[in-house]
C-alpha cells in the first residue's frame, strides 16, 4: 500500500510538470489555432538553457528561471515573426495543418542542433540540496521535486492572473474568443497573437528548466514531451489554465497507477491510449471549451 | 501538387524504371559491399517514401503512424522466416497483416480530420512501438546457418524489385479513377462527397495500399538486417524520414519522393562521416521552408525554373 501511495505521490510531482508543459501548448493552440508540435523541443531547449546557466555562469538552478524565461520569450517572438506568423492568414483547418508541418520540421532541426551543441547524452543539474528528502507518514518526498511542483503551480497561477487582469491578457482572450470582433473593438490582434506565442514559449522554457532540475534531459526528449502536453490538452480542454494544471496532475497519477498495475515500461502507453480514446469519442470538438 | 491527369506520371515512371534497369546491372560489375548497401538503402527509402506518398500525397491524409505498418511487416516476416517459412511467403504474410491492420485502424482513425488525424496516428504509432518494445525486449539475430549463406546481392534485388513495384503502383494509381477520386478527397472532402465520391472508402483504400507497400518494405528490412531490436522498425524515425523525403521532393507527385529519397540518403551518408544527425538540421530547415514558400517541393521548384526559362 505504501508502495502504491509513494508511486502516486511521485506521479503527482511529475504531473505538475506535465501541466506546466501543456499550459504553453494550450495557450498557443487556444489563441492562435496553431498546433506547435515542436513544443517539446522548446522545452528541451529551455532545459539546456538552464543547464548552461548553471554550468557556465554558476547560477543557482532555480534562479536560472530568471534567465531562461526572458530568453524563451524572445525566442518565441522570433519564431512567431519568422515562421508561425505566416500561417495566420489561412483558414482555421489549413492553419492547424500547416503549423503542424512547420512544427514538425522545426522539431527535427532543433533536435539535430541540440545533438551538435550538447551531444546525445542525458544531462541533469546537480543541486546543492539535491538528495534531500522529507518523510511524511512513511512517504519520502524529494525536496527538489516538491520545489518544482510549487514553482509550476506558481507559474500557472501567475499566468492565470495575467490572462484575467492584465490589459494584454484580456486582449489575448478576446482574440481567442473571436478575432474579428476583437479587431473591431480596436485590439491589435496580431500583437496579441505574438504575445501569446511568446508566452507559450516562455512557459516551455520554464517547464524545461524544472524538468532538468528535477529529472533529466537529452536532445531526444522533445517528442515525448510534446505528446505529454497534447495528452493533457486533450484531457483538460482549452480555456482554463488551472484546468490544464489539474489535467497534468491527473496524467501523472494515471501513469503511476498503470505502472503499478502493468509494470514500469507501460507507463508511457496509458496516456497515449487515453489520448486516442478521447480523440475518437470527440473527433471534432475535441479541443473545445 | 500535380493532379493533372496521369500522363506526365507515366513518362516519369518509365524513366525511373529505366534507371532501375540500369541499377540491376550493378551487381554484375561485382562492386564493393558498401556500394550495394548504399544503393539498397536508397531503394528501401524510395519504397517507404512512395508508400507514404499514396496516403498523404494523393489522398491528403498526413499519417504520422506510418512506421507501425513498416514494423508489422518486419515483425511478421522476421518471425515466420526464422521459423522456417520461405522469405517470400513470410514477407507476403507481413504485408497482408499490415494491410488488415490499416483497414482496422483506418475505420477508427478516419473519424479524425486533418491535423487531428496526424496527431492521432502519431499516438497510435507510439503505442505500437512501446508495446512491441516491452513484449519483445530481446534483440533479434539471425541463426548462424542463415548468416553463413547470407548474400547481399539477393537483398539488393529484392530492394530493387520493391522500389519498382512501388513506383509502378503509384503510376497506375495516378492514371486511374481511384487516384482521381483520392485527389478529389484531398482537395475538398465535402465537395467530393457531394459529387458522389465515397470519401471514407477511398481513404481506406489509400491507407491499405500504403500499408501494404510499407509492410513489404518491412519484410525487406527483416530480410536485410542481421540483428536489430524488434521495436526498431516501429520507431517514429521511419515515418519522419518518409515525410521529409516526400515533402522535399514533392508530395503528391510520382517522381518527387524518388528525388527526395536519393537526396536525403546521399546527404545523410555524406554528412554522417563528420556529424551525427546533421542532415536532419538541413532537411528540417528545408522542410519548413518548403511548407512556407514552396508546397510542391523541389519538383515544383524545377517546374517554375523551367517556366521562367521558356519565357
Amino acid at each position: 500500500m505504501t508502495v502504491l501511495a509513494q508511486q502516486l505521490v511521485l506521479g503527482l510531482l511529475i504531473g505538475s510538470l506535465y501541466g506546466l508543459a501543456a499550459a504553453g501548448l494550450s495557450l498557443v493552440f487556444g489563441v492562435l489555432k496553431v498546433l506547435n508540435v515542436a513544443h517539446g523541443e522548446l522545452i528541451m531547449l529551455g532545459g539546456y538553457g538552464a543547464f548552461w546557466a548553471v554550468a557556465l555562469l554558476g547560477m543557482d538552478p532555480f534562479a536560472a528561471l530568471a534567465l531562461v524565461v526572458p530568453a524563451a520569450l524572445v525566442l518565441g517572438a522570433v519564431l512567431f515573426l519568422g515562421l508561425f506568423g505566416f500561417v495566420m492568414r489561412a483558414d482555421e483547418e489549413t492553419r492547424i495543418k500547416n503549423s503542424l508541418l512547420i512544427g514538425f520540421g522545426l522539431a527535427l532541426a532543433l533536435h539535430a542542433l541540440a545533438v551538435q551543441l550538447w551531444t546525445a547524452d542525458e544531462r541533469s543539474i546537480p543541486t546543492p540540496y539535491g538528495g534531500a528528502v522529507i518523510t511524511v507518514a512513511g512517504l519520502s518526498l524529494p525536496v527538489v521535486r516538491l520545489l518544482t511542483l510549487a514553482l509550476a503551480f506558481a507559474l500557472i497561477g501567475a499566468l492565470h492572473l495575467l490572462l484575467a487582469h492584465w490589459r494584454w491578457g484580456q486582449a489575448i482572450r478576446a482574440a481567442a474568443e473571436d478575432w474579428q470582433a476583437a479587431l473591431l473593438t480596436g485590439i491589435d490582434v496580431r500583437r496579441a497573437y505574438l504575445l501569446a506565442f511568446a508566452m507559450g514559449t516562455a512557459l516551455a522554457g520554464a517547464a524545461g528548466t524544472l524538468v532538468t532540475i528535477g529529472y533529466s534531459i537529452s536532445p531526444s526528449i522533445g517528442l515525448e514531451w510534446t505528446l505529454k502536453a497534447l495528452i493533457v490538452v486533450v484531457l483538460a480542454g482549452l480555456g482554463s489554465m488551472l484546468g490544464t494544471f489539474t489535467g497534468g496532475l491527473a496524467l501523472g497519477v494515471a501513469e503511476a497507477v498503470s505502472a503499478a498495475a502493468f509494470g514500469g515500461p507501460y507507463r508511457e502507453v496509458v496516456g497515449l491510449v487515453i489520448f486516442v480514446v478521447v480523440l475518437l469519442v470527440r473527433p471534432r470538438g475535441l479541443f473545445g471549451r | 501538387m500535380s493532379g493533372r491527369g496521369g500522363r506526365s506520371e507515366t513518362r516519369w515512371a518509365a524513366a525511373i524504371l529505366a534507371g532501375f534497369a540500369v541499377l540491376a546491372l550493378v551487381p554484375l560489375a561485382a562492386p564493393r559491399d558498401d556500394v550495394l548497401n548504399f544503393l539498397l538503402v536508397i531503394l528501401l527509402s524510395i519504397t517507404l517514401a512512395e508508400s507514404w506518398n499514396i496516403v498523404a500525397g494523393y489522398a491528403g491524409q498526413v499519417n504520422l503512424g506510418h512506421a507501425a505498418f513498416f514494423g508489422i511487416g518486419a515483425l511478421v516476416a522476421r518471425t515466420l522466416w526464422i521459423d522456417g517459412t520461405p522469405i517470400a511467403a513470410a514477407t507476403a504474410a507481413g504485408a497482408l497483416l499490415a494491410t488488415l491492420s490499416a483497414l482496422v485502424i483506418g475505420v477508427a482513425a478516419f473519424r479524425l480530420r486533418g491535423a487531428y488525424f496526424a496527431i492521432g496516428t502519431l499516438a497510435l504509432g507510439e503505442i505500437s512501438r512501446t508495446t512491441v518494445g516491452n513484449v519483445l525486449a530481446e534483440i533479434s539475430t539471425l541463426p548462424t546457418a542463415t548468416i553463413s549463406t547470407y548474400r547481399l546481392t539477393h537483398r539488393y534485388y529484392v530492394a530493387l524489385g520493391l522500389a519498382a513495384v512501388s513506383v509502378a503502383v503509384v503510376a497506375a494509381l495516378a492514371r486511374s479513377r481511384l487516384g482521381l477520386g483520392m485527389e478529389a478527397v484531398r482537395e475538398d472532402e465535402e465537395a467530393a462527397e457531394a459529387s458522389g465520391v465515397g470519401a471514407l472508402r477511398l481513404k481506406l483504400t489509400a491507407l491499405a495500399l500504403s500499408a501494404a507497400l510499407a509492410g513489404l518494405a518491412g519484410g525487406l528490412f527483416a530480410y536485410y538486417h542481421i540483428s536489430y531490436y524488434p521495436s526498431h522498425p516501429f520507431s517514429p524515425h521511419w515515418t519522419f524520414d518518409a515525410v521529409l523525403m516526400t515533402f522535399i521532393g514533392g508530395v503528391g507527385t510520382l517522381h518527387g519522393p524518388v528525388l527526395g529519397a536519393v537526396l536525403y540518403v546521399v546527404l545523410k551518408e555524406y554528412l554522417a562521416v563528420r556529424w551525427v544527425d546533421f542532415h536532419l538540421l538541413i532537411f528540417g530547415a528545408l522542410f519548413v521552408a518548403i511548407v512556407l514558400v514552396l508546397p510542391g517541393g523541389l519538383v515544383q521548384a524545377a517546374a517554375r525554373l523551367r517556366g521562367a526559362w521558356r519565357r
